[in-house]
């Protein structure tokens, strides 16, 4: 890790109206990198754009520091996974998984070993003659990723590769694709919208939306330290909470004042503050910093998630406790918990 | 509920019974018959109608008529799939424009359509007009194979450029991304991508106008004149100037059987085994 192997300066594409606007982001060697946003926030346009599908209107674009702005997709050491996954139709699985090889002309003994190889790869041995429309949504997205990884790709770029299985299912792809780039030790960048896949195989997340970047970092830091309300709301579930920064570490919100262990903020300064419901915890009324009652509670399996209407705002709150509907209750949490955003960015 | 549904049937049935399955078995009746069919007590079969096909005259009818709808076939896939292809590729906007100007023609009556090439060709036509103007000798344009092969690409070629471009419109576009992603060139893409996925279209282009082709009439006696026959012309002769109905129902019973072969064949490089282009029609 380290290498730089992908830069993006300044890149921006217009169709009739702006879709990414000056990104600039770099993808190091044997990274696993995941764009993240909701639909149209521009990642999948930046995959095309990595891809070759796609020019940015604006900006450069390097592979292993040259320019590859005008390089079509045929000379790039990129490979796609696409999202629907685009096996050819009129060609067995064999043939599917040869076909970049079949184009260099590498001899038949070699494409035979490494179709082998891949197959192996992907867990599907002996699928070799069977036909593309036999095989389950799984099993296609498998060989699509097969046929990519063949031609030794430096940089392997999926598109929502998942989107379209069942939750088992993704959970179970989630980890093989993971432990698939560990193996072959290749740059991934990898599209997605759904945060928690994100936060599961990613090495560093790129948060995008309006065609700009929000927020990049490891998952750890995107999910406690998001920067901005967009981040903090589309990470995970979040009560984000007018407040005003009173001094380093003292924070006021809801007409009360809290430690926190954020600083480097102006005096006085009006922020948000973010408290992730899974982090506060439920007490009897009298020994919670705030006081409300529940108005709601649902079953979502692993826990209860409930909604305690402390006055002014309600307030989410997950606990494996079920405390019912009209219920009073305390809220309480630790300095820790209190995440702190600027307003501005 | 079946019951109903097998009900609401039965006017189609009964269609395709009086005006599909009658006439084949007339025809049929009269090409193993001498004479007239109408009445049951004189019938007499035989098989010299089929045999006389035989003859080495008609087989070169049969011959002649076969190459000159393989010529045309051919000229129509030359010149359709490079046109499907492009109409494929315009703006979608424009694409529906272009394509009416290519289906406009057909809403004239082909009978026009082929006499407006007999003013074009013909030793008094445009073309012949324009060369003595220019101080050339007239030139021998109508009556002959070539007038033929014109009518019948001009008359056909849209039968050919429609499926095609249908298949080629219909086909994902990531999988011609898919294949420059594994880093094949337009050519090779071209190559092994897009031209498999739209055979099943060209075959049934293939098949909309060899059809016609070979059992045209019209055309090779209004462009050909009456210096070679035809299988089409044949049967016309047959039915309408000779007056045996026996002999050209033989006819058409045999240039049915070759068709049905014909298209047999083509059937069998359906790689698609639904056979998508041909469910166009």
């Amino acid at each position: 890790m380290g290498n730089k192997i992908i830069e993006l300066k300044n890149i921006s594409k217009d169709y009739d109206v702006r879709v990414l606007n000056k990104i600039n982001l770099y993808v190091n060697e044997n990274e696993f990198l995941t764009l993240l946003g909701p639909s149209g926030c521009g990642k999948t346009t930046t995959l095309r754009i990595l891809g070759g599908f796609e020019f940015p209107t604006e900006g450069d674009l390097f592979f292993e520091g040259k320019n590859i702005n005008n390089v079509p997709p045929h000379k790039r050491q990129i490979n796609t996974v696409f999202q629907k996954y685009a096996l050819f139709p009129h060609l067995n699985i064999y043939e599917n998984i040869a076909f970049g090889l079949r184009i260099k002309k590498t001899s038949d003994a070699i494409i035979k070993e490494e179709v082998k190889k891949m197959l192996k790869l992907v867990n599907l041995e002996g699928f070799e003659s069977r036909n593309i429309d036999s095989l389950s949504g799984g099993q296609q997205q498998r060989i699509a990723i097969a046929r990519a990884l063949i031609n030794k790709p430096k940089v392997l770029l999926l598109d929502e590769p998942l989107g379209a299985l069942d939750l088992k299912l993704r959970k179970e792809m989630q980890l093989e694709l993971k432990h698939m780039q560990r193996e072959v030790g290749i740059t991934f960048v990898y599209v997605t919208h759904d945060q928690e896949e994100a936060l599961t195989m990613s090495d560093t997340v790129v948060v995008m939306n309006h065609g700009e970047i929000q927020q990049i970092g490891t998952p750890v830091d995107i999910y406690n330290e998001p920067e901005n309300a967009f981040v903090a709301d589309f990470i995970g579930e979040s009560n984000i909470i007018d407040g005003v920064m009173n001094e380093d570490y003292l924070v006021t919100f809801l007409g009360r004042t809290f430690k926190c262990v954020d600083y480097g903020f102006n005096k006085n300064e009006s922020i948000h503050v973010v408290l992730r419901p899974e982090d506060i915890v439920m007490v009897p009324e009298k020994e919670g910093y705030l006081k409300g009652t529940v108005t709601s509670t649902i079953f979502k399996g692993v826990h209860y998630e409930m909604i305690v209407n402390v006055g002014a705002l309600d307030i989410l709150v997950q606990s494996t406790y079920q405390s019912p509907v009209g219920d009073r209750v305390g809220l309480k949490f630790t300095p820790e918990d209190i995440h702190i955003m600027s307003k501005e960015a | 509920m079946n019951k109903k549904q097998k009900f609401f049937a039965y006017p189609y049935v009964v269609w395709m019974f009086i005006f599909i399955v009658l006439p084949i078995v007339l025809v049929f009746l009269y090409s193993i018959t001498t004479k007239e069919v109408n009445n049951i007590k004189t019938i007499n079969f035989t098989l010299n109608n089929y045999k006389l096909f035989f003859d080495p005259l008609y087989i070169g009818v049969t011959i002649r008529s076969i190459n000159l709808a393989l010529v045309s076939t051919i000229f129509c896939l030359v010149l359709g799939y490079p046109i499907a292809f492009i109409i494929s590729k315009i703006n979608i906007k424009h694409r529906n424009t272009v394509l009416l100007l290519f289906i406009l023609p057909m809403w004239m009556n082909m009978l026009l359509r082929t006499y407006a090439w007999m003013t074009i060709l013909g030793n008094n036509g445009i073309i012949n007009n324009f060369l003595n103007m220019l101080g050339f000798p007239s030139l021998r344009l109508l009556y002959n194979n070539s007038a033929i092969i014109i009518g019948m690409v001009y008359n056909f070629l849209p039968f050919m450029v429609l499926p095609i471009y249908t298949a080629l419109s219909k086909m994902d576009q990531h999988l011609v991304e898919a294949s420059h992603d594994l880093g094949a060139d337009n050519r090779t893409t071209f190559l092994r991508v897009i031209l498999p996925l739209s055979l099943p279209g060209v075959i049934s282009g293939i098949i909309m106008v060899f059809m016609p082709a070979v059992s045209s009439f019209v055309i090779p006696r209004l462009l050909g004149g009456n210096r070679s026959l035809y299988i089409g012309t044949l049967i016309e002769n047959l039915f309408l100037v000779t007056g045996d109905w026996n002999f050209g129902s033989a006819v058409a019973i045999m240039m049915m059987l070759i068709i049905l072969v014909s298209m047999s064949i083509l059937n069998r490089f359906d790689v698609d085994k639904e056979g998508g282009g041909s469910n166009l029609w």
